[in-house]
């Protein structure tokens, strides 16, 4: 045996021992081992890695959107005895004047212009129109003295937030004065001051001032787009699925959809947009006739109809699976009591795979749900203030707006664009929780 | 309104349905079995000989009447039109048919408003005409399946032959679709490449579309664009941030593909899996914002930090932010590819003696070569085309160059913001980004076959 080799102990007697045991060996053996447990930690941290990253990213996220949900306001007293205010006009009434009074009365001892047109800017410049809501929610308000919450400017809702960094700064480097700081703590002394749920984020559309800028005109695109998107791929993608898994007979053209399909899924969402805005939007041209062309730019419709094209193989691949896991007998038993083919398929295995059929789609919404490229390609990055009433309204999607928020400079945007990424990621998580509820409580295993 | 027409057939198909169900049981009487084909077969056949072919009419009538309306456009106002360029007579019937449908146009004129009130007028004949034939359509194939409804009657047979059909069509939707890529970013580039030599597109050194001459026609035509449409600088761009990214998720994806799959305790794997799937669910727009709100300030107070000049839209960032966002993609292709590798390669290795990560390094690694090649071939298809991670955090200015502390641009970045803004759709600027799509499509198409051929044959290898 090799491994046993007879050994001179140096004063005179010779041992036999296992090679395994000698020094080297065993150094050898002990340097293995290191190699394999750093091996293993290697492993070990590249997982813990990336799971440091989400944490840091979801960390970023949650503490920069948390301020956003809440905003101050302040109570103002404002006088709604004018003559020209009635119940009727409450609705269309401008209230920048009586707003500006209600303030100004709060602090008598300013006169000087300057000072006037800084302490007016405490108050958000949508006050007026944060007014109107207000009065006409409560009409008989009208030809009384009447405390109001009104929003405060982004500075001063930062400012009470403490987010406007160090404000032992010298004065001109910082974005508030000393005299605004004097003015907002006289107000909170008061007990004026009230920091409440953010209502106006989660109603309003866009805004240029990030204190009256909210998500509601974005959701309500979103969900447009996206019922778009579903009405037209979910047919289309369980028809093809069927069609695919049921019926297609082994020929070229059977291969060359699927590897349409497969390659379709790899392709760069921000093609999609290209095809969107050449063939939905402006028409290829061909001389005699222009194929497609006059869809609505910036459109929820236009907007699903390229998300739908987009999800499609996602969707294809999804049903064929579920389809493909009913198991043979259920068909040979419904084609051996007399059914048809099709009767067998749409009466017996649609049935039986449509939870995982569901479980595909959603996760296919889903993705479509955070798509943002091809949207900027057909124009949904428009600024949008109105909320979008019809699928051929204008409207902008929830990842846009995170996008467009994203670029302008002002910290309260920061939070905003933070607040909106949490609710995006919240409809996220919420799909993605149903779609694994769907398939733990309807998985069957055959 | 061409809608409520479809509506009106739609709600006529739904009432033939139930007449010709109760007709069917009529028929039948009391000797139910001797119906061929159940009632509501009867039924569906009725409503589908209806839809069909007016749905069909509808459609080609609406496709006569755009071609009828707008040459009678062109024989009506010849004189005018033909005083004006080409882009003109565009804009002219633009207006024309904004005002028809009650919009508002830019420049209004007595001719416009004329033009407006025929095409109005056309329009209104049109669905006159197109009305009263799709009724009597409609009519016909409704008499015509509900006559023919008897016991002998093969309703299903005919309804099942539709579905298939129908089937198909929507399976075909996803060769359409391919087709309308190629169709449209390869017309599109055409006409680019009539003002651009592709050459100096594919090898030029400077992009600075900005300067490009605007305008359309012959000018466009004789104008030198050829020196600020070179997309080497975008190419490049785009490869350094690519790198960048794969240079971490290369390692951390494969390291805890590995780890997962040979290492990982069960508890352990039920965490971190769903970690690295919510990893991969994060939409783009998400990483973008925060590589320019958390990463790229990190990196550039770092580097400024020791001294170095980082540009606060440095590749750096973006790459780093994309590499995050790969990770997940690269684990779980690499983890599906090593668990295909057989236990017996592993199980002869550790017979022999090998630890377990010289088994990983010397068997299964080497075993499972191309599929991770081919990961990884993926891998860098997604980077390449990656959108919002490069708009949100990498920049505008098309430097060429390899340093990553300074900022590049690439080629989805530049698509976005060619196309993004008001555009005339005819300038070179808008044709561009078409051209960079079509070099874009082509890239990402070539990489997937190239490793979904690979994935192929290697599974094969041990099927």
């Amino acid at each position: 045996m090799t491994d046993i080799a007879p050994e001179n102990m140096g004063d005179g007697t010779t041992v036999t021992r296992l090679r395994h045991h000698s020094p080297e060996r065993r150094a050898r053996t002990a340097k293995r081992f290191a190699a394999e447990r750093r091996f293993k930690y290697l492993g070990l941290s590249a997982v813990l890695l990336a799971a440091a990253f989400l944490v840091l990213l979801l960390w970023t996220v949650v503490g920069n959107a948390l301020p956003a949900f809440t905003a101050h306001y302040v109570k103002v007293p404002l006088d709604l005895t004018t003559e020209k205010l009635t119940k009727e006009n409450a609705a269309d009434f401008n209230y920048r004047k009586i707003v500006r009074a209600g303030f100004g009365g709060l602090f008598p001892d300013v006169k000087k212009r300057r000072e006037k047109r800084s302490l007016n800017k405490l108050v958000s410049s949508g006050a007026a129109i944060a007014a109107r809501w207000e009065v006409s929610d409560n009409l008989d308000w009208v030809g009384t003295k009447a405390e109001v919450l009104l929003p405060l400017s982004d500075t001063a809702d930062l400012y009470f937030k403490d987010l406007l960094g160090d404000l032992s700064r010298p004065e001109s480097e910082r974005t508030i004065s000393d005299k605004e700081i004097a003015w907002l703590k006289e107000l909170d002394e008061q007990g004026r001051i009230e920091r409440t749920w953010n209502t106006i984020f989660f109603s309003n559309g866009a805004s240029r001032e990030s204190e009256m800028a909210g998500i509601w005109g974005a959701v309500v695109g979103s969900f447009l787009t996206l019922i778009v998107t579903l009405a037209l791929s979910f047919p289309v993608g369980v028809a093809g699925a069927i069609y695919l898994e049921e019926f297609a007979p082994k020929n070229r053209l059977t291969d060359l959809i699927e590897v349409n399909i497969n390659n379709l899924a790899a392709v760069p969402s921000i093609v999609f947009g290209l095809l969107g805005l050449g063939i939905f939007i402006n028409g290829v041209d061909f001389g005699w006739f222009t194929l497609g062309g006059g869809s609505p730019r910036s459109a929820a419709l236009t907007g699903g109809m390229v998300l739908a094209l987009m999800t499609l193989p996602t969707m294809i691949i999804a049903s064929r699976a579920a389809i493909k896991s009913v198991p043979p007998s259920i068909r040979e038993a419904a084609l051996g009591v007399g059914a048809s083919k099709i009767q067998t398929v749409f009466h017996h295995v649609l049935p039986l795979a449509m939870p995982g059929v569901l479980t595909g789609s959603i996760i296919g919404m889903a993705r479509a749900l955070g798509e943002t490229a091809p949207l900027l390609m057909i124009g949904m990055v428009a600024f949008i203030v109105d909320i979008p009433g019809s699928l051929s309204d204008p409207a902008t999607v929830l990842p846009v707006q995170i996008y467009m928020w994203a670029d302008f400079p002002e910290i309260g945007f920061q939070q905003k664009t933070a607040a909106a990424t949490l609710i995006l990621l919240g409809f996220l998580v919420l799909m993605n929780g149903l779609a694994v509820v769907l398939r733990s409580k309807f998985e069957r295993r055959w | 309104m061409p809608s409520t027409a479809l509506f009106v057939l739609l709600v006529f198909s739904l009432i033939a349905f139930f007449a010709a169900r109760s007709k069917a049981f009529a028929v039948a009487g009391d000797h139910i079995g001797e119906l061929h084909s159940r009632p509501i077969y009867h039924g569906a056949y009725t409503t589908l000989t209806i839809l069909v072919p007016g749905i069909i009419f509808w459609l080609l009538w609406n496709f006569i009447a755009t071609r009828w309306i707008s040459a009678s456009i062109s024989s009506q106002f010849s004189e005018t039109l033909s005083s004006l360029t080409l882009p003109q007579q565009e804009g002219f019937i633009r207006d024309v048919m904004t005002l028809a449908s009650g919009g508002v146009a830019t420049f209004v004129d007595e001719t416009k408003i004329t033009a407006a009130q025929m095409v109005a007028e056309i329009r209104s004949r049109q669905l006159w005409i197109g009305g009263s034939i799709l009724a009597a359509l409609s009519v016909v194939c409704c008499w015509f399946a509900y006559t023919r409804i008897t016991l002998k009657m093969r309703a299903r047979h005919r309804v099942e032959q539709l579905i298939r059909i129908m089937l198909i069509v929507c399976s075909v939707v996803a060769i359409l679709t391919t087709l309308g890529i190629v169709f449209s970013l390869i017309f599109e580039s055409v006409r680019f490449f009539g003002r651009v030599s592709f050459l100096d597109f594919l090898f030029g050194l400077h992009w600075s579309p900005q300067s490009a001459f605007e305008g359309a026609g012959s000018e466009a035509i004789s104008a030198d664009n050829s020196k600020v449409f070179g997309a080497i600088p975008l190419f490049a761009g785009t490869l350094l941030i690519t790198f960048i990214a794969m240079c971490v998720a290369a390692p951390v994806g494969l390291m805890s593909a590995i780890y997962l799959s040979d290492y990982a305790s069960q508890g352990f794997r039920r965490i971190a899996k769903p970690v690295l799937e919510v990893l991969a669910g994060v939409p783009t727009v998400v990483y973008g914002f925060f590589a320019a709100l958390t990463v790229a300030p990190a990196i550039r107070g770092w580097g400024e930090s020791i001294g170095l000049d980082v540009s606060s839209e440095s590749a750096l960032a973006a790459g780093l932010v994309m590499g995050i966002m790969i990770i997940p993609f690269v684990s779980s292709l690499s983890d599906d590819v090593i668990n295909a590798v057989p236990q017996s390669l592993r199980d002869g290795s550790a017979g022999l003696g090998a630890t377990k990560s010289e088994t990983i390094r010397k068997v299964v690694l080497p075993a499972a070569l191309p599929g991770i090649v081919s990961a990884m071939l993926l891998a860098v298809s997604r980077a390449v085309g990656e959108t919002m991670i490069v708009v949100m955090a990498a920049g505008l200015a098309a430097n060429l160059t390899i340093n990553p502390l300074e900022a590049v641009t690439t080629v989805t970045v530049q698509i976005v913001t060619l196309l993004v803004g008001d555009q005339e759709f005819d300038s070179a600027k808008t044709l561009a980004a078409f051209a960079l799509g079509l070099i874009l499509f082509f890239i990402t198409l070539a990489l997937n076959i190239v490793a979904l051929r690979v994935v192929q044959k290697y599974r094969e290898q041990y099927d």
